[in-house]
């Protein structure tokens, strides 16, 4: 019989694995390439991930101000993304 | 008045000439009149008690720690000199006001002059040394901008820089002199050590203390070797040659060596130095002087003849010949400062100075004629002018003085020199005044009006009337020279009197002036011998001089400081590990006290990605845009450690910084080739190679050493969590080090940040407004273009989230003295929210939406902050003292105020300021010429009437 808690420390888990297997498939997508933008997009996703991996964390340990962090790399994480985005398709980022 | 008035009132008076500039030249000399008339009269109303013999002392004390104190006295002298300084001061003034036409800025011309009065009344009055020093180098500075008042003259540049290398060391060394007799005396007030003569005498330092002291007085008064500066200083314009250069500022190191007689003098090294330099340079300048051709290099090269002859009877160490030198002072004063005013008005009236050039101005200038006459008479020593009387007790001292044990050497020498003084003497009176009247003078001479002549008439008065009455001067030079002596010897008997029957000075004087009217006679001859005779170039030797010392220099620095980043890197490295391994081979190491704690899978996956980014980084820097990729990989992964770690400040901070340099980085990428060059050879390469990889394997080593063991001493982070919330009113350890405990460090960091963020502004200014400027307008997009340039939804989205991330960013700011926060990152949020406009709208768009100027924003935060710093002086507290207090505002909940939030409130506007404006300045280099500036915020915007600009946009991208 599994409690409430033993399930959620298996989601935990199974959330954190899945999580870090991303994070390395991601890390291959960027060394393979073959374009930079194949690389760009692996690095938006790792952001993503990194997210989830606070998240995860923050309900792991039960800290609330992680959320916090998670909030910043939300709302800002896409910026470096555009920027890079930018310089490829246009070679100068503020036009 | 008090003394702290009299020396404060020329500096306060320097602003308002400059003020008085647009009210006219009469006003602007009216001003600068009236403030010296005030310091003169406050002056004079010392004069009953200095008459008195009582010295007037003020005192306030400045940082007594130092033994640096206002301390101010006037005794005797200082009067003496103060009232030469002021009563001339004003004649110049009045002088200056008439001489300067209209082209030259007056405003600035007095400026530079009243703060000179003031540099140098400050050093006749002060009591302390160290106080006297810094007027000293306030003088040199003066001085430097006086010289150099025609900027447009390469002769004045060059004399000013001259004078300012040669006092400024001289000054320099006599810092090192004053501090010695300090220490010495045990104090830095002129009064105690004035009164420890034996102590200071015995002292094995003395000599060192006398020479560096001596250095700084010879360099000032222009005693030989040091002489060569004065005549380059004549490029000035004659009000300043006659003031600083005649009457006031040469005489800084004649009052000094005056000031400090009662000490310094009476031993045989000073006899043995003062007595020969002065010796010297009184008969090499008046040898000089006979044969020049300009009329102030002459006057100068006489004065520096003269000031000679004052440092020799103050290197005799006799009371008789200190009331010598003292009469002469007063002598020399008056009779040089009339005579460079009548140069100045012969230059002025007939455009040149050349002697050569002149003649016969008696009959077209008969004002001048008289007055330049009197003066030069009374300096060649001619009976019933003031100059005949303290030249005669020259001689007379002379004759008593026995230097290197030869009893004939001296009075030979000052006969010499004296024949040479009055022949140069009769020669300006002979070869400008006398003669022909000429047909080819550059402008046709006649008198000028009052203003100029009057000033030097007023000072030819005391000539004329001392040399005929010299009781008059004689109660006033005693009682300087009271004040000189400092009761180390009685004030001589002697009374002042034209004839004192048939003694050898007399005999000596007879000599000199009929001397000097037979070298007049043989001039011609003698100055084609001159002329032929090869001799030293003081300014080629001092040009030389400063190249070789800056070529050494340079040598130095190149060798030391190639710039070369990679060179700094390995040395440091290198020399941190080395000490580091010495430390470690030599010390103890403790055991460990800590347990390794079990990695899991998920920071072993991030640990490993870390790794994987920085091993590709290293194997692919080379291309350009993929290490940017990894370098966010890592920042990523780092800020999860922080996470990961409970550092959740750090992580933000992090994460924040990683996006900003990226776009900082693309920005400069653009102007980059794409790859980077190979430009190392192999063997340095490897070199690097070795050094990064010891440097790594070390600090791997440190680290886990550490992290096994505890601290020796307990860590500061004790008391920082302890006193946070008592001391700062913060639970928020982190902020309150920042706002609060190290707020000073801080405080100085956001200026270091201000100051960057200025200098890539103005790096990028230069650029565009240089010769680089086409080069950037014109260059072409090294790729194809593709897309839009403000695509619809980048600026849609752009639009939506700024709202939401300035209210984080808000929020955050707010809370960072409880919470992770605070205003750093708070200013890094924002200024991504408005960089993303940028990118989204483009600079054009934004820039017309800017309303503060990021400058403007950097300088409130500083200002803010350093605000914040200061008002906790008003309730008697040390810089940045911090308090809170907690406040109720209905219906709200209590909350906390603390002044800390001020503070960050600038920390925050500052970075704001500094991201946005190095940003700014990046991104106004990539303007390019027909770039299509846009009033709208996309290029495709359905809800516009007008049609989307397809054909003009499509040949836009075919540029």
């Amino acid at each position: 019989m599994i409690t409430a808690s033993g399930l959620m420390d298996i989601a935990i888990v199974f959330a954190f694995v899945a999580l870090a297997l991303g994070q390395i498939l991601c890390m291959v997508r960027v060394v393979l390439g073959p374009t930079t933008g194949d690389r760009i997009l692996a690095l938006d996703t790792m952001v993503i991930n990194a997210l989830g991996l606070v998240v995860v964390l923050g309900i792991h340990q039960g800290v609330q101000i992680y959320f916090e962090v998670s909030l910043l790399i939300a709302m800002l994480g896409f910026v470096s993304t555009v920027a890079l985005a930018r310089f490829i398709l246009r070679g100068d980022i503020i036009e | 008045m008090s003394l702290f008035f009299i020396v404060a009132l020329p500096f306060f008076g320097a602003l308002l000439p400059g003020l008085m500039n647009a009210a006219g030249r009469a006003a602007c000399a009216g001003v600068t009149f009236t403030v010296s008339l005030a310091a003169f009269i406050g002056l004079l109303t010392n004069l009953p008690s200095v008459l008195a013999g009582e010295v007037v002392m003020a005192r306030v004390d400045w940082i007594p720690s130092l033994g640096l104190n206002f301390t101010l006295m006037l005794d005797g002298l200082g009067f003496f000199f103060a009232l030469l300084i002021l009563g001339i001061g004003l004649l110049i003034i009045a002088y200056a006001r008439h001489y300067l036409s209209r082209d030259d800025n007056m405003g600035e011309f007095f400026t530079y002059l009243l703060l000179f009065q003031g540099a140098m009344v400050g050093i006749v009055l002060s009591d302390n040394v160290l106080l006297l020093l810094i007027f000293w180098e306030l003088t040199s500075l003066s001085s430097f901008l006086l010289i150099g008042y025609w900027k447009h003259l390469p002769e004045g540049r060059q004399g000013a820089r001259m004078a300012l290398a040669v006092t400024g060391m001289g000054g320099l060394a006599m810092i090192g002199g004053m501090l010695i007799l300090g220490q010495i005396a045990g104090s830095y007030d002129l009064s105690v050590i004035l009164k420890n003569r034996d102590l200071i005498q015995a002292d094995p330092l003395y000599v060192p203390a006398l020479i560096l002291i001596l250095l700084g007085c010879f360099t000032k008064s222009a005693q030989f070797p040091f002489h060569f500066w004065l005549p380059h200083a004549m490029a000035a314009p004659t009000p300043v040659s006659a003031y600083l250069h005649s009457a006031t500022m040469v005489k800084a190191g004649i009052f000094l060596m005056a000031r400090m007689w009662p000490v310094l003098s009476g031993t045989p090294e000073w006899f043995t130095v003062v007595t020969t330099a002065g010796l010297a340079t009184m008969v090499l300048g008046a040898v000089i002087a006979l044969f020049k051709h300009d009329l102030k290099a002459l006057l100068a090269f006489s004065t520096v003849s003269h000031l000679g002859l004052i440092t020799m009877l103050l290197g005799t160490g006799t009371a008789f010949g200190a009331m010598a030198a003292m009469f002469h002072i007063l002598n020399h004063a008056t009779f040089k400062a009339a005579l460079f005013m009548s140069a100045g008005i012969v230059d002025h009236e007939a455009h040149t100075r050349d002697i050569r050039r002149l003649g016969g101005l008696r009959r077209l200038m008969p004002v001048t004629f008289v007055i330049a006459t009197l003066a030069a008479l009374s300096m060649a020593g001619i009976p019933f002018l003031n100059g005949f009387l303290s030249k005669e007790m020259m001689l007379e001292e002379a004759t008593h003085t026995v230097l290197f044990g030869v009893p004939w050497l001296v009075p030979a020498l000052a006969t010499f020199g004296s024949l040479f003084s009055a022949a140069y003497c009769f020669r300006l009176i002979g070869h400008v005044y006398l003669g022909p009247v000429r047909d080819d003078y550059p402008a046709k001479p006649h008198d000028p009006g009052s203003g100029l002549w009057l000033p030097p008439a007023i000072l030819v008065v005391p000539v004329v009337a001392i040399g005929i009455a010299p009781f008059l001067a004689e109660p006033f030079v005693k009682l300087v020279t009271a004040s000189v002596l400092g009761g180390e010897a009685d004030v001589p008997k002697a009374y002042f009197k034209i004839w004192h029957g048939l003694v050898p000075a007399l005999f000596l004087s007879v000599a000199a002036v009929v001397g000097g009217l037979l070298l007049m006679a043989v001039f011609n001859p003698l100055l084609r011998l001159w002329e032929t005779t090869p001799r030293p170039e003081a300014k080629v030797i001092f040009e030389a001089i400063v190249e070789a010392a800056a070529w050494l220099s340079g040598k130095l620095i190149a060798s030391l400081h190639n710039g070369a980043f990679t060179r700094y890197a390995a040395i440091g490295s290198v020399a941190i590990v080395a000490a580091g391994f010495h430390a470690w081979s030599t010390g103890t190491i403790a055991l460990p006290t800590r347990t390794p704690q079990a990695a899991g899978p998920v920071p072993i996956a991030g640990w490993l990605m870390l790794v994987a980014a920085t091993c590709g980084l290293v194997f692919l820097h080379r291309n350009r845009l993929l290490s940017l990729i990894l370098i966010g990989i890592v920042g990523l992964m780092v800020s999860i450690g922080f996470v990961f770690f409970s550092a959740p400040d750090l992580a933000m901070t992090q994460f924040t910084v990683e996006v900003v340099t990226i776009i900082l980085l693309l920005l400069a990428l653009n102007f980059l080739p794409k790859r980077t060059p190979v430009e190392s050879t192999v063997l340095r390469r490897v070199r690097d190679v070795g050094v990064a990889v010891a440097g790594g394997l070390a600090t791997f080593a440190l680290a886990y050493h550490y992290l096994l063991r505890d601290a020796v001493a307990p860590p500061i982070s004790e008391f920082h969590l302890a006193n946070s919330y008592k001391g700062g009113g913060g639970t928020n350890v982190v902020n309150v080090i920042l706002v609060d405990f190290r707020g000073f460090d801080t405080y100085g960091e956001i200026i270091v940040l201000g100051i960057a963020a200025l200098l890539i502004y103005a790096l990028t200014e230069t650029l565009l407004s240089g010769r680089v400027r086409a080069r950037l307008l014109n260059r072409k997009p090294d790729q194809p273009q593709a897309g839009d340039m403000h695509p619809m939804m980048m600026v849609v989205l752009t639009r939506v989230i700024m709202p939401v991330v300035l209210m984080v960013g808000f929020y955050i700011f707010l809370r960072g003295h409880n919470e992770p926060g605070g205003g750093f990152i708070a200013g890094l949020i924002v200024s991504i929210a408005v960089v993303m406009q940028y990118m989204a709208s483009g600079f054009a768009w934004a820039s017309a939406r800017l309303k503060y100027p990021y400058h403007g924003v950097i300088g409130a935060g500083v200002l803010i902050a350093g605000l914040t710093g200061i008002g906790s002086w008003f309730v008697s507290k040390p810089f940045l003292t911090s308090d809170f207090t907690y406040v109720r505002i209905p219906p709200f909940q209590e909350f906390e105020l603390a002044t800390a939030a001020l503070f960050d409130l600038g920390v925050f506007l500052a970075v704001v300021g500094a991201v946005m404006l190095s940003l700014e300045s990046f991104s106004r280099l990539a303007r390019r010429e027909n770039m299509p500036e846009s009033e709208h915020p996309m290029d495709i915007d359905p809800s516009r009437d007008d049609p989307p600009p397809d054909e003009a946009g499509s040949a836009r991208e075919a540029v």
